[in-house]
């Protein structure tokens, strides 16, 4: 019975652009709470795969199911239980912290003074509650990421997906990145975090899948003996 | 795999419509050169005529393919549809040059000028830039998904402008260009009769140009196009091994 | 349903809303462009008074069509450049809603311009283009164009050549809109009843381009 325990279960998923094939038959399913990291080489597929998990993006061909909904079918129920922090920080620059969450609340039909007092927590909790007024324009990169997390959480997704995260921040950002995961990943989210960077893996991760030419090269427990190896082959 | 690309000979019924069109070409501009009488008041020119209304038709259906092309690529989402689409372009783009070519050709002695700004002149020749605009919009996109989509979208809106100059003498009268069927615009200039002679090589014209004619240069269109596809496969698949 | 498809629309309008009163760059922008072609025009068109008469309802619509081109641009330029269009289109909401949002800001921004352009037509070209009928116009063709404009700039900001080929895919679309309004404000400007007339085709046409945009929209959007 796959359908309680499953979040995501992919089949067959393949997705190809013009004649080039970013995503050849995957087949993967992910646990309900879950901590899976997505690792491979640049172009390796993975934030094409994030986009399709996200309902962004249509499969070529195979099926995605998350939390019982097909996609792109059933897109729009989907989308509700999904957050995604992709490369770019989908953030208005011209409006301040507090306005960007105000109108994504909006979007995902959340109670005014529930939004306001969800916003206020989730902005002390990554740490931006004196710059709640200021506009996300002069933010760091680091801030503006750490506000994206908190624009993806809001909705209170069960499904958290990241998509490097890690690239461009610092060591303290980095840091703090993880606390934050750590939190979402403790209030019962399953996360799903893509990275080509193998020293720095977050410690609350517990499997790993290596993509590689838009096929899983490995899939099974953070070991980095054994994924290492692997990991190099792949980005070869 | 180079098989793949010799094997693919002409299939039998396109071979037919190419015979049937060349042959029909050959038959109508014979009707139109000798069959039909010389025109009493416009002289041997009154003849570009044969080609300049049919040839506006063949542009209205190849656009119109467009448009089923669109619709089409949109509900299935397919390559193929898309290509049709494209062919649809490009074929109706040639048809609509040629109309205005011959159009103003006619229109040097009849009009005493090659152009003028008539409302109906103004709209052919505002289809013929839209279809232009759809070509380069189309080369600016390099994702497939994505440029299947946007140049459905506007391949359907793009035939409003089709539309605009079929009709456009019923909307705004004050043209010079003459209706042959049906009632002339007041201000028409340069119309003359639908005699029988003019009849027997326009209509076996027309036909030729809405229907067999554009549609087997579509189709010959859309192999090429597809030849190209396996073409850049071939090239991806030769680097990547 | 329906209140989640209105809350989407008033969200994204508002959203334009508050950026441009903050920033005012487009409305200052397209407001300056707006002025100079007007006065471009009126040198230009250093004419007796009678082909002045004749000339002024296409100038006040080939600038409303360029400046809105200029509005339209950043407008969803600001949306693709940050991938906010994919914040957009992760939340549960109707496509055709994000459209109609867009929508409604641009044709509030236009609409702004318009009425700026008419009190001053009037004082420069000398005769009243501050007629209830003429707004009435000006305003529908405005939405009309916007809507084709939105759906277009969606399109044209996702590609390479971005700034020049939303003049060269929307003019031709948009022609509908700018040969009915020329053709209804004339008539009003001379008392002509055929006004009406030409009225009318430009509200079916706007329409008929606003459910085309309503169904295709999504198509533009999503990968």
């Amino acid at each position: 019975m796959t359908g309680e325990r499953a979040i995501i279960e992919v089949e067959q998923l393949s997705k190809v652009f013009g004649v080039l094939p970013a995503l050849q038959r995957l087949d993967f399913s992910v646990a309900r709470g879950e901590f899976v990291l997505l690792l491979g080489a640049n172009g390796s597929g993975k934030s094409t795969l994030l986009r399709l998990l996200s309902g962004l993006s249509k499969p070529s061909a195979g099926t995605v199911r998350i939390g019982g909904w097909e996609l792109p079918r059933e897109a729009m129920e989907l989308r509700a239980q999904i957050g995604l922090v992709a490369h770019r920080p989908l953030l208005y620059e011209n409006l301040t912290a507090r306005e960007n969450l105000a109108f994504f609340g909006r979007l995902y039909g959340i109670e005014r003074t529930e939004c306001e007092t969800r916003s206020r927590d989730l902005l002390r909790q990554v740490g931006l509650l004196r710059r709640a007024d200021t506009l996300v324009r002069s933010f760091s990169r680091g801030m503006k990421q750490r506000l994206s997390i908190a624009r993806a959480v809001l909705h209170q997704p069960d499904l958290l997906l990241l998509d490097e995260p890690y690239s461009g921040l610092d060591q303290r950002a980095a840091e703090s990145l993880d606390a934050l995961l750590a939190t979402a990943w403790q209030e019962g989210r399953t996360i799903i975090l893509s990275t080509h960077q193998l020293e720095r893996l977050p410690q609350t991760a517990g499997r790993a899948l290596i993509l590689s030419r838009g096929r899983v090269a490995y899939d099974g427990a953070v070991e980095e003996d054994e994924m290492i190896p692997i990991y190099q082959a792949a980005s070869a | 795999m180079v098989q793949e690309l010799e094997s693919r000979s002409m299939p039998r019924l396109l071979r037919a419509l190419t015979i049937l069109t060349a042959l029909g070409f050959a038959g109508t501009l014979y009707l139109g050169l000798f069959a039909a009488g010389t025109d009493i008041q416009q002289g041997e020119v009154q003849r570009l005529f044969y080609i300049h209304m049919p040839s506006f038709f063949g542009a209205f259906t190849a656009f119109g393919l467009t448009v089923v092309g669109g619709i089409m690529a949109l509900a299935r989402g397919s390559e193929k549809w898309d290509k049709i689409a494209l062919a649809g372009v490009e074929v109706g783009l040639a048809f609509a040059l040629i109309n205005l070519l011959t159009g103003a050709i006619w229109a040097r002695p009849i009009w005493n000028t090659w152009w003028t700004w008539d409302p109906r002149l103004t709209s052919a020749a505002v289809m013929c830039l839209t279809y232009a605009a759809y070509l380069m919009l189309r080369a600016g996109i390099d994702d497939t998904a994505r440029r299947r989509s946007f140049m459905s979208v506007y391949g359907i809106f793009a035939f409003v402008t089709v539309l605009i100059t079929l009709f456009i003498i019923r909307i705004v009268p004050e043209t010079i260009h003459p209706v042959i069927v049906g009632a002339s615009p007041q201000n028409a200039q340069g119309s003359f009769e639908a005699t029988s002679g003019v009849i027997i090589a326009l209509v076996p014209s027309l036909l030729l140009w809405l229907t067999i004619m554009p549609i087997t240069l579509m189709w010959h269109r859309y192999r090429l196009e597809d030849r190209l596809e396996s073409l850049n496969r071939l090239k991806l698949k030769a680097l990547s091994d | 349903m329906k209140t989640a498809y209105i809350e989407t629309v008033l969200a994204i309008a508002s959203k334009d809303l508050r950026v441009e009163l903050r920033s005012r760059e487009l409305l200052s922008m397209t407001a300056i462009f707006a002025l100079l072609s007007i006065l471009v025009f009126s040198f230009a068109l250093e004419l007796d008074r009678t082909a002045r008469e004749e000339a002024v309802s296409g100038v006040l619509w080939v600038t409303l069509i360029f400046a809105s081109l200029l509005g339209l641009n950043r407008s969803l330029a600001q949306e693709y450049d940050q991938g906010n269009l994919d914040a957009l289109l992760l939340a549960p909401v109707s496509r055709s809603a994000i459209f109609v949002g867009k929508l409604a800001g641009n044709a509030l921004f236009t609409g702004l311009v318009g009425f700026l352009l008419l009190p001053l037509m009037t004082a420069l070209y000398g005769m009243n283009m501050l007629d209830g009928r003429l707004i009435l116009t000006t305003l529908t063709g405005i939405f009309g164009f916007c809507a084709i404009g939105t759906l277009l700039a969606t399109m044209t900001v996702q590609t390479r050549a971005r700034e020049a080929l939303l003049p060269i895919a929307m003019l031709p679309i948009a022609l509908p809109f700018l040969l009915t309004a020329v053709r209804a404000t004339k008539g009003i400007l001379t008392g002509a009843s055929e006004w009406q007339v030409w009225f009318q085709l430009l509200l079916g046409i706007t329409v008929i381009y606003l459910v085309l945009c309503l169904l295709l929209y999504k198509y533009v959007v999503e990968e």
